[in-house]
Order: structure tokens, then C-alpha cells, then sequence
């Protein structure tokens, strides 16, 4: 699995950390309640198919991006700075 | 109903072997059950077996999607072990290690389970001490295990590179009752028992709907008709996303992938299961003679059933680091597992907001060994309503309280941690 880092250009899969789902771009309010933080911290739709979750470039550029990807075949489908696609988690 | 005996082996085998009949039947579905388990691997299967063993619950049906025997509980790498630290899932574990060591004659089936040892390596004063308490804490439990220095693992383990400038070898936590079963065959001694009893196991039968009304479960949707029922279980491993919103549920699972080899058969070499956890590598050697091992998660959310090639460069870099002579052993195949992982690494066996459905998930990497327990205890709850008290910890609702994470590695309650 080789994932495209907008910065960097397409790089191994180990030089990328994985944060989780991209749900962690959807971070609650301090006085949301606890089912929102709940929901937030580790409930996940997990789909089968295509998610988005959140990698970090750990030993390339130290950008946070947001990929797009097939669970089912590994397939990278997209990257975007997460800066850029801040508030925008599916 | 054939009981085996080597009486029975050795009768068949003057005869031709043309007495042996299947091990259980295939049923169609019935149009209602009482209860119906969703997922037909090692633990479907155990619940089911329970339900009537235990609880004379004999109008069940097993729906499993595939084949029996076809999903993880064939295709892991078969440890049998009950060294765990924490409450809650010490006396599990314990538990189901009891049923497993008398899990042959109870099955009138030769699962090939081997109480061959199992030892974790330390190489630090510092991990000495942390496995001094995890040994202390199964001492607690009522199971077993014993301190290695150094030249205690060497005895076991001559084999081993002692001197590894990285990881040199303190000792070892030795938990003799571990060891290994024959996969296959505790999902096919489960079945049978099961199927013997009068539960139906329907195989390429898959849900695609759970039916709830106001509240409470009314039956499920497959792709061999509806089938109405008084109770439903979900026991899907990986699968558990996609079943549990059937009935409008999202877990606190994502699920990973999880590679394991095999090499070619070589002879006799070696005797125990090695857990090298600094290395993310453990090992052990099949009857056949395959060396089985694996390492960790690839660490991504997948369902592909395969994994990538680091992870796979990583475990043979680690196994070649602790035990150079196997680098000659050419290996076979490979495969991925689909594991469901919760934040704090420990499973649930627990009702759901449905009255009537029941849920039993999140096995991680280490649902083999639970097959018995967890069934057992799956088989209590949906029987009696209530919890098991070995199993009374794995509740669903632990993450959104907060109260009662079991963090067994003591990485932190997070889904990429574990």
C-alpha cells in the first residue's frame, strides 16, 4: 500500500502513522454530552467499502492528511491535508 | 449417533472406512426458532453448543454465511493460553483454559489440544518485574506459572540468540498449561455437538436484516428466507460493524487486519509457543510441522483478509533476530485475519438496546482460546438474562462510562493502540 502525500508525492505506507477513522476531524464541544463524546472517541461505522481515516506523515513531512480508501481492496482513492479538509469527515 | 473411539478407528480401518458418516446434517431452515446466533464460527458454534448442553435449549439455529469452520476459526494460529492480568479477564480466561482441558472428552473429539508451555521472553530487569506480576496475578487466579531466569529459558530453549545486542534475554514467564488446539477441529467437535443436540446449522445463510418491533427482536432477514425468533445473537467477529447496524447499533470496533505464516513441514524442533513481545513475534510448531508465527496488527482499519509487505518483513526480521535457524525454513503461505478491535483491547459479551438481542464481539487478536468460554458465557446470558460472572466485565457501555476499561497492555483506551 503506497499512499500520495499532497507535499510529499506518493510514498510508502510506512512512513505514514494511522490515527484511526477521520471522525477525529469532528472533535465535540466541551459541553457536548458524554453520547457525543462517546460517538467521537469510539464508536465507528467501520464501513466495509470506502473510509476516510486519518494518517499522519511521521517520517516524511509531519502533514496530517485525510485518505480516502477501500478497506476491501486496499485501494488509496485520495489524499488531502487534513487542513483542508478540516469539519469535512464523512 | 457415531461416538469415536480407537476401537471405532480400528474397526474402520479393517473395514474400508465405509462406516464414517457426515458429522452434521444441512439443514433448510425452519420458519422460527427460539433462538437464532448469527455467525457460525468457533464461537456461534460453542454458543450454540451450550445453549443445549447447558441450558437444554435445543430450538436454535446457527446462520453462518459461509461454510463452517471458514472463517477465523480457521485461519488462526491455534493458542490455547489463560495468562492474563487484569480482573475481568483473568477469570475469564481461566474459565475457559478449564474447559478447554477437558473439552476432548466432553466432545467425544479429538480437538489436539497440547498443554505443550507457553513462555513470553523479557529483556530488561524492568519487564522482570512486570512479568513477575502477571505470573503473581495467574498464581491469584488458581492457574499456573513459573519464573525463568536466563539459564531456565536456556534449558527450554536452547535455540535461542541469548546475546542479541537489542533484546538480549533476561528469562522467560513460563505458563506450562499453555499451548495449542487443532483449529479445524474445535469448530467441527462444536458443530457436531451442536448438531447432535438438535440445533440447526444452516450454512450459506447470510442476515441481511435484523426485524425489531417496538423495541424488541423479532427475527432476521436472510438470503434463505425470513426466519422468525425469540432471540437473536450476533457473534460475527470482524463482521460485528455490518450486523450490529442491522439493528441500528455502532460499535466502539474498527476492524484490522492481522497476518500470519506458515512454513513448510520440517521435523520436530520446536517444542513450546514463544512469545517474543519486543519483537512483535511469536511461534510455535504444528503437528504437521509447520512453524506457525505471526506478529502484530498492520495497523490500519481493512477488510481485505490479506495484509502488506511490511508488517511481513517485519516478522520475519523479528523471528530471524530471536531464533536464526529457522532462516533455511521456506515459508509456505500467508493470510490475513479480519480481527475486531475495541479501544481497550478486551471483548463484550453483552445485551444490546434491543430486548432479545444479545452480542458478543470484539475478540481482537485473541478470540481462539475464548471459543469455549465465550461461548459458555454467550449461552448464559442469552439462556438466563444474565450476566455469566466470569464474563461479567465485558460490557458494552465500558467505554462511554469509562468505568471498567480493561487495558491489558496498559496502552491507553484508544482504537489505534492496540
Amino acid at each position: 500500500m503506497r499512499i500520495t502525500c499532497p507535499i510529499c508525492g506518493e510514498r510508502d505506507r510506512r512512513e505514514f502513522y494511522y490515527q484511526g477513522d477521520a471522525v477525529a476531524l469532528r472533535r465535540p464541544e466541551v459541553d457536548d454530552t458524554p453520547e457525543d463524546w462517546d460517538a467521537y472517541l469510539h464508536l465507528r461505522d467501520n464501513p466495509a467499502g470506502v473510509t476516510r481515516d486519518l494518517w499522519y506523515h511521521e517520517t516524511g513531512c509531519g502533514a496530517w492528511l485525510v485518505v480516502t480508501r477501500n478497506t476491501v481492496t486496499h485501494e488509496v482513492l485520495g489524499t488531502v491535508l487534513a487542513r483542508d479538509a478540516a469539519g469535512g469527515a464523512a | 449417533m457415531m461416538r469415536f473411539s480407537g476401537l471405532r478407528v480400528l474397526k474402520e480401518g479393517l473395514t474400508g472406512n465405509k462406516g464414517w458418516t457426515p458429522h452434521w446434517r444441512d439443514p433448510a431452515p425452519k420458519p422460527d426458532y427460539d433462538i437464532v446466533i448469527i455467525g457460525g464460527g468457533g464461537h456461534g458454534l460453542s454458543t450454540a453448543y451450550y445453549l443445549a448442553r447447558e441450558h437444554g435449549l435445543t430450538n436454535v439455529a446457527v446462520l453462518e454465511k459461509g461454510y463452517i469452520g471458514g472463517g477465523n476459526v480457521g485461519r488462526n494460529t491455534t493458542i490455547v493460553r489463560a495468562n492474563y492480568f487484569l480482573p475481568g479477564n483473568s477469570e475469564f480466561y481461566s474459565h475457559s483454559l478449564k474447559l478447554w482441558e477437558n473439552l476432548e472428552n466432553d466432545l467425544n473429539y479429538n480437538v489436539m489440544h497440547s498443554q505443550r508451555g507457553l513462555i513470553n521472553l523479557f529483556h530488561s530487569d524492568g519487564q522482570r518485574d512486570a512479568f513477575a506480576r502477571r505470573g503473581n496475578a495467574m498464581i491469584n487466579q488458581g492457574d499456573d506459572a513459573i519464573l525463568l531466569d536466563r539459564d531456565g529459558v536456556r534449558k527450554h530453549l536452547p535455540y535461542l540468540d541469548f546475546d542479541n545486542t537489542r533484546f538480549p534475554i533476561y528469562g522467560g514467564l513460563l505458563h506450562p498449561r499453555g499451548g495449542t488446539a487443532r483449529h479445524d477441529a474445535v469448530a467441527w467437535g462444536y458443530a457436531r455437538g451442536a448438531d447432535q443436540r438438535g440445533v440447526d446449522l444452516i450454512q450459506n445463510c447470510e442476515v441481511t436484516g435484523i426485524d425489531i418491533e417496538n423495541g424488541v427482536v423479532k427475527g432476521v432477514q436472510t438470503t434463505r428466507g425470513a426466519i422468525r425468533a425469540k432471540k437473536v445473537g450476533i457473534v460475527v467477529a470482524g463482521r460485528s460493524g455490518q450486523v450490529a447496524a442491522m439493528a441500528g447499533m455502532r460499535l466502539p470496533i474498527e476492524s484490522h487486519v492481522l497476518q500470519a505464516f506458515v512454513t513448510e513441514g520440517i521435523k520436530p524442533v520446536i517444542d513450546h509457543v514463544i512469545s517474543f513481545g519486543m519483537g512483535h513475534f511469536y511461534i510455535s510448531q504444528s503437528d504437521k510441522g509447520g512453524l506457525v508465527f505471526g506478529g502484530d496488527l498492520d495497523f490500519y482499519a481493512s477488510y481485505a483478509s490479506r495484509g502488506n509487505l511490511p508488517m511481513t518483513e517485519h516478522v520475519m526480521e523479528a523471528g530471524m533476530t530471536l531464533m536464526p535457524m529457522i532462516g533455511k525454513a521456506r515459508v509456505l503461505r500467508s493470510w490475513g485475519g479480519i480481527m475486531d478491535m475495541t479501544p481497550d483491547g478486551s471483548p463484550i459479551i453483552d445485551k444490546t438496546h434491543v430486548d432479545g438481542l444479545y452480542i458478543d464481539c470484539g475478540w481482537c487478536y485473541g478470540g481462539f482460546k475464548a471459543v469455549p468460554g465465550s461461548g459458555f458465557s454467550f449461552a448464559h446470558l442469552i439462556a438466563t438474562d444474565r450476566h455469566h460472572e466470569p464474563a461479567s466485565r465485558f460490557r458494552l457501555d465500558r467505554f462511554r462510562t469509562g468505568r471498567g476499561l480493561m487495558d491489558e497492555e496498559g496502552t491507553g483506551s484508544q482504537h489505534n493502540l492496540h
